[in-house]
C-alpha cells in the first residue's frame, strides 16, 4: 500500500500501467485468435470478429488494452474468442458493465458487443441512458433479427410477420427502429453496416473508434440456422441493394447539397425511417463533451479546491467539522 | 434521568441544578417547527462536550410535513438505546400532547406552549411548565419569522435548563447560520437568547450533567450512521460508485457524490438499480474495488449481477440500509428483514459475504472492513445497515484516520504464462488480473458468468462446476475460520443468552445490563458477520438455557426470526427461539425484557 502522496488513486485522473520497455513489436491480427468461435458455420458474427481482429491490428491497440465486453447470447460469446482481456457478463446489462470500466478506466477503450435481444429488448434502457449520459466506449450490435442462442423466439428487431417459436403464426409487434432510437436517445455516434460489406463494416469500426464518447454500430449479422435469409433485400450478391450514405464533402458543389449531413439530426432520422434495406454509413455524428471527461472537470476542480491535497487531509478537514 | 449526589464542578453556574448522567428529551411538533435542526443540534453539541448521544426521530410520510417528533438521549455514560421513556416531553400543539404524553415518565417535565395546548393538569405524575413559546418569539423577533425562530427558542430554552456548553452552542449556532441571510440569523439569535433567558428553573428544574471521568480523552465526533458509511468506505479508498435514490439509502449516495470528487473519484446515479450494480462490477473488474447500494426493493433488483460477482469472483461492497417490507412497505421505518435475501438471494449455490454494523460508529468501520474483506477474497460483501442506524445521531470517539485511511492502487503487476483467473488452489482465492495487466504469452483471462475452467473459459465437463463451486465456497469457509468469535456481555453461562444483529444490539444489551443490575445476570451476544457466520457459536450456546434472538422481523411461520432460523440450522440446537416485532421501531429495552420473562416462564 502507497503512503499517502500528492497523487491520491482516483475514478478518472489518469490510470497508467505499466509501459513495457521499448516498443513491443507490431502484433498480427491472427496472434488475436483464442478459443474456436462456437458460432455455425456461415453465421455473420464470423465477419464481425474478423474485422476486430483487423481493427486492433491495423490501429495496434496496446494488447493488453484491448478489453472486449458482452452480455448474453450467441454474438455475446465474442470475447472467448478474442485473446485478450475479456467480460461474458449477464444477459441485457453489457452496457451498464461498461459504463463502470470506461468512467473508472479512462485508459481504456472498451468496445461491448451485443444481440438485437441483448441491446434492445433488456438492455433496452440501458443503451438509452448510456447514450444520453455520452459514456465513451463502442457497442456494436449484431442484429439478426431473432434470438439465436435460444433457439428462435421472436427479437424486437423481429419483422411482422416472421415466424418463431413465440409467434408461430407470425410476430404481430412493430418492431424496434435501433437507429430512430438510438438518435432520439442522444447517442452522439450512430452508424449502420453489414456482415455482407466487411470493408464497410471495418470503416465503421475505425470511425467509431476515433469518435468520444458513445458510438453505436448497428451491424446485421445473418443467423443462418434461425433466420436465413434475413438480410439478403440489403445483399447485392442475393440480388439485394447495400446503398451508402453519401456525407457531405463541405466543398460547395451543387451535389454536395444533396448529401447527408451527420451532424443533423432531423436528417439521420429520415433516413433511419426508410424502409427495409434501407441505407449504410453514418447516419448521426455529433461532437459533445463525453460524461468521462465532465467527471474528470469536476474531480480536477475540486481537488484543485483542495490544493490536491491527499485523501487522509482531505477526510482529516471534513471530520474536524463534525467534531 | 437518573440523578445521582455527585458533587459539581460548575456549582457557581447553575447553584440549583440537579447533577444527572442521563436524560431522554423529546421534541414534538409538526416537521415545518424545525424540530429536527434543534435535534440535530443538541445532538452534536453533547458530542462535543463529551455525552455520549443517540437520537431518533420520525419523518412524515408527506413531504408537504405534518406531526414529527425528534428524542434525544444524552448521557455521560454510554447510550445503547434511544430510551423507553421519555424524561422531558416538549410539545407545541395538542395533538403533540395527546400522541406522545404517554411516553413521559412519572415524575417527567412536560414543557407545553399554553397558547396551542391544555394539557390535563389533574394529572399529577408530571410537572407542568408552559411556555407561551410562540407568543414570546414573536417578542425577541419582532413579529416576523415566527414559526422559523420558535424552534432557536426552545434551543436557547434547554440550553438553560440542562446547562449546556454556552460558548460551544453559541459557535454551532453560527456555524450552522454560515449559509443563511444575515437577518435570519440575526432573528435565530434573539430568539435563543429570548430562550436561554427564560429560566424554567423558576418553574421546574434545572439539570447538569455530571462529567465523565472515564473518558479517553480522544475528543467526541457526532454523526449519523449514513455518513459514518459514506466516510467509511472513503477513508477504505473507494473511488467508485454506482446507485439508484431510494429511502433510506440516498444520503449515503448524496454525500458520496458530493465528496468523492475531492478524492479523485466518481458516483455515478444509475437509470436504475440495476445499471448501478453492473457499473459497480464494471469498476471493481477495472481494478479497484467499487461500492452499490439501496434499500430493500432494490437489493432485490440487484440480485442477478450479485450472482455474477460471485460466479465470476469480483469483489465488490453492496449497502442495504433496510427498511420494513416486502414491496414498497414501510420506506421511512426501520426493520431487519433482509437478512434471508442478502445471505439467500439470487439464484443458484452462490456464496457472498455479509456483514451488519451495530451501531453509527461500527457503520464506518464495517464499511472499511466490508471493502478489505471483498479484497482479500475476491467476493461481493453486502452490509446490512438499516433505517435506525443510518438516520440516528451518535457520538463516537474520533478515529485515528492516520491508520486507516488507504489508497487502493489497481494492481498491474504483470503475469506469467501460466497465469489463470480461476486457479484451482487450496485456499480458493482468486488474484485477478484487471484490463491493462500484460500477461506473458498473451494469455488473457475471461471473467465469465458461465460455468468455466481454470482459464475463465466455458467448458462441457461438468466436473469444472463440481470444482469451481467447492472453490467458491471454500473460500468463504476459510475466513469462517479467521472470524473472532463474538464476545459474550455478562456471564459466559447461565440462564439467558440474548442474540442480536444490526440495530437490535443496543437495546438488547441494554436489556442485559439492566437485568444484572437488577440481580437478574442475563448475558448478550452480537453477530457482525452473518455470513459466514464466526466459529464457536455452538460451544456458546451450549452454555445456556435459553437462547433468544431479538431481531426487528417477523416471528415466521416456525416461530423464529430469520437469524434465528440460520442459527438452528447451523448449530442444529431447537433451544434457539425468537424475539421479534414488525412495528418498524426500534425495540424498547422492556420490550426485551418482558419477552424474555414471557418465554422463559
Ligand atoms: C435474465 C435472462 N433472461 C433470459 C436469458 C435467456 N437468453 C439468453 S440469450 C437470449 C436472447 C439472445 O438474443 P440476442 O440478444 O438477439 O442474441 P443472439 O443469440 O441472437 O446473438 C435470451 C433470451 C438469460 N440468459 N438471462
Ligand atoms: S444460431 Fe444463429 S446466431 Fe447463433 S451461431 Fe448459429 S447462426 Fe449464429
Ligand atoms: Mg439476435
Amino acid at each position: 500500500m502507497n503512503n499517502a502522496t500528492n497523487n491520491p488513486s482516483s475514478g478518472a485522473a489518469a490510470v497508467a500501467p505499466p509501459t513495457q520497455p521499448g516498443q513491443p513489436a507490431p502484433y498480427k491480427k491472427v496472434e488475436l485468435k483464442s478459443d474456436r468461435p462456437t458460432w455455425c458455420p456461415g453465421c455473420g458474427d464470423f465477419t464481425v470478429l474478423d474485422l476486430y481482429f483487423r481493427l486492433c491490428e491495423r490501429r495496434q491497440v496496446t494488447r493488453e488494452k484491448i478489453t472486449s465486453v458482452s452480455g448474453i447470447g450467441c454474438s455475446s460469446r465474442f470475447p472467448y474468442f478474442v485473446q485478450a482481456h475479456g467480460v461474458h457478463f449477464i444477459h441485457g446489462r453489457a452496457v451498464a458493465f461498461a459504463t463502470g470500466l470506461s468512467l473508472s478506466r479512462p485508459d481504456l477503450h472498451v468496445f461491448v458487443f451485443s444481440g438485437d435481444g441483448d441491446a434492445y429488448s433488456i438492455g433496452g434502457n440501458h443503451l438509452e441512458h448510456a447514450a444520453r449520459k455520452n459514456i465513451h466506449m463502442t457497442l456494436v450490435v449484431m442484429d439478426n433479427n431473432v434470438y439465436g442462442l435460444t433457439k428462435k423466439q421472436t427479437s424486437p428487431t423481429s419483422p411482422i410477420g416472421f415466424k418463431s417459436k413465440t409467434d408461430p403464426m407470425g410476430a404481430m409487434d412493430t418492431p424496434t427502429n435501433p437507429l430512430k432510437k438510438l438518435i432520439s436517445a442522444g447517442a452522439t455516434f450512430v452508424a449502420r453496416t453489414s456482415h455482407t460489406n466487411p470493408q464497410h463494416v471495418l470503416q465503421m469500426m475505425e470511425r467509431a473508434m476515433d469518435h468520444r464518447g458513445f458510438s453505436v454500430i448497428e451491424c446485421l449479422s445473418e443467423c443462418v440456422e434461425f433466420y436465413p435469409g434475413a438480410f439478403d433485400a440489403a445483399n447485392p450478391r442475393k440480388g439485394g441493394q447495400f446503398t451508402l450514405i453519401e456525407e457531405k464533402k463541405k466543398d460547395g458543389t451543387p451535389e454536395d447539397a444533396k448529401r447527408h449531413d451527420p451532424s443533423d439530426e432531423v436528417a439521420a432520422y429520415r433516413l433511419a425511417s426508410l424502409p427495409f434495406p434501407g441505407v449504410f454509413g453514418v447516419f448521426y455524428q455529433v461532437n459533445q463533451p463525453a460524461k468521462n471527461d465532465k467527471e474528470k472537470q469536476l474531480i480536477d476542480t475540486a481537488r484543485a479546491a483542495t490544493s490536491n491535497a491527499p485523501p487522509l487531509a482531505v477526510l482529516q478537514k471534513t471530520f474536524d467539522r463534525m467534531k | 434521568m437518573s440523578t445521582t449526589n455527585a458533587s459539581s464542578s460548575n456549582e457557581a453556574v447553575a447553584p440549583n441544578a440537579v447533577p444527572i448522567k442521563d436524560a431522554v428529551i423529546r421534541i414534538a411538533g409538526n416537521s415545518q417547527d424545525g424540530i429536527q435542526t434543534v435535534g440535530e443540534l443538541l445532538a452534536r453539541l453533547s458530542g462535543r462536550t463529551a455525552q455520549e448521544v443517540m437520537s431518533y426521530m420520525t419523518i412524515p410520510a408527506t413531504i408537504s410535513g405534518g406531526p414529527s417528533i425528534y428524542q434525544v438521549r444524552i448521557g455521560s455514560d454510554h447510550v445503547l438505546s434511544v430510551g423507553d421513556v421519555v424524561d422531558v416531553l416538549v410539545a407545541f400543539y395538542q395533538h403533540s400532547y395527546e400522541g406522545h404524553i404517554s411516553a413521559l415518565r412519572d415524575g417527567g417535565v412536560l414543557i407545553y406552549d399554553p397558547d396551542q395546548v391544555k394539557p390535563n393538569l389533574e394529572d399529577k405524575r408530571f410537572t407542568y411548565v408552559g411556555v407561551p413559546m410562540t407568543t414570546l418569539t414573536i417578542e425577541a423577533i419582532g413579529g416576523k419569522g415566527r414559526d422559523k425562530g420558535k424552534n432557536m427558542f426552545l434551543l436557547g430554552l434547554i440550553a438553560r435548563m440542562f446547562d449546556l456548553n454556552l460558548p460551544k452552542l453559541e459557535t454551532m449556532l453560527k456555524d450552522w447560520g454560515a449559509k443563511r441571510d444575515a437577518s435570519t440569523m440575526e432573528a435565530t439569535m434573539n430568539a435563543f437568547h429570548a430562550g436561554y433567558g427564560f429560566d424554567i428553573g423558576r418553574m421546574g428544574q434545572n439539570f447538569r450533567f455530571i462529567p465523565n471521568e472515564q473518558r479517553s480523552g480522544r475528543p467526541l465526533m457526532v454523526m449519523t450512521g449514513n455518513q459514518a458509511m459514506a466516510y467509511g468506505l472513503i477513508a477504505a479508498g473507494v473511488r467508485f460508485g454506482a446507485a439508484y435514490p431510494i429511502t433510506p439509502w440516498s444520503s449515503i449516495m448524496e454525500i458520496m457524490r458530493a465528496e468523492l470528487p475531492k478524492y479523485g473519484g466518481i458516483f455515478l446515479q444509475a437509470e436504475d438499480e440495476i445499471a448501478a450494480v453492473c457499473a459497480a462490477i464494471g469498476a471493481s473488474y477495472g481494478g479497484r474495488v467499487a461500492v452499490t447500494g439501496t434499500s430493500g426493493p432494490g437489493l432485490a433488483l440487484k440480485t442477478e449481477a450479485i450472482g455474477w460477482a460471485v460466479m465470476a469472483e469480483i469483489p465488490l461492497v453492496v449497502i442495504d440500509v433496510q427498511r420494513g417490507g416486502p414491496s414498497t412497505g414501510l420506506p421511512t421505518k426501520m426493520e431487519q428483514s433482509d437478512l434471508n435475501i442478502a445471505v439467500f438471494g439470487g439464484h443458484g449455490d452462490c456464496p457472498r459475504i455479509v456483514v451488519a454494523p451495530r451501531n453509527v460508529e461500527d457503520a464506518f468501520y464495517i464499511s472499511i472492513e466490508a471493502v478489505k474483506l471483498a479484497r482479500d477474497y475476491s467476493c461481493p460483501v453486502i452490509i446490512l445497515s438499516d433505517q435506525a442506524i443510518g438516520f440516528r445521531v451518535e457520538a463516537f470517539e474520533v478515529p485515528d484516520l492516520k491508520a486507516l485511511v488507504q489508497e487502493m492502487p489497481i494492481d498491474f503487476t504483470p503475469r506469467g504464462a501460466d497465469f489463470k483467473p480461476y486457479e484451482d488452489t487450496p485456499d480458493g482465492i482468486p488474484h485477478h488480473a484487471p484490463p491493462g495487466t500484460p500477461i506473458a504469452n498473451n494469455n488473457f483471462p475471461i471473467l465469465s458468468g458461465l460455468e468455466h475452467n481454470e482459464a475463465g473459459h466455458p467448458g462441457e465437463d461438468p466436473k469444472f462446476h463440481v470444482v469451481m463451486t467447492a472453490k467458491r465456497r471454500r473460500k468463504l469457509q476459510k475466513l469462517a475460520e479467521k472470524l473472532p468469535t463474538p464476545e459474550v456481555f455478562g456471564p459466559a453461562e447461565g440462564d439467558v443468552l440474548l442474540v442480536s444483529w444490526g440495530s437490535a444490539y443496543g437495546p438488547t444489551r441494554e436489556a442485559a445490563e439492566k437485568s444484572i443490575a437488577a440481580g437478574q445476570p442475563m448475558s448478550a451476544l452480537c453477530i457482525r458477520y452473518l455470513n459466514p457466520l464466526p466459529s464457536g457459536l455452538g460451544k456458546i450456546f451450549s452454555r445456556f438455557k435459553h437462547i433468544l434472538v431479538v431481531e426487528n422481523n417477523d416471528s415466521g411461520l416456525y416461530g423464529y426470526g430469520q437469524l434465528a432460523a440460520i442459527l438452528r440450522a447451523c448449530c442444529c440446537d431447537a433451544r434457539i427461539r425468537g424475539i421479534n416485532k414488525t412495528d418498524g421501531l426500534s425495540f424498547k429495552v422492556t420490550e426485551i425484557l418482558d419477552a424474555v420473562r414471557a418465554q422463559i416462564s
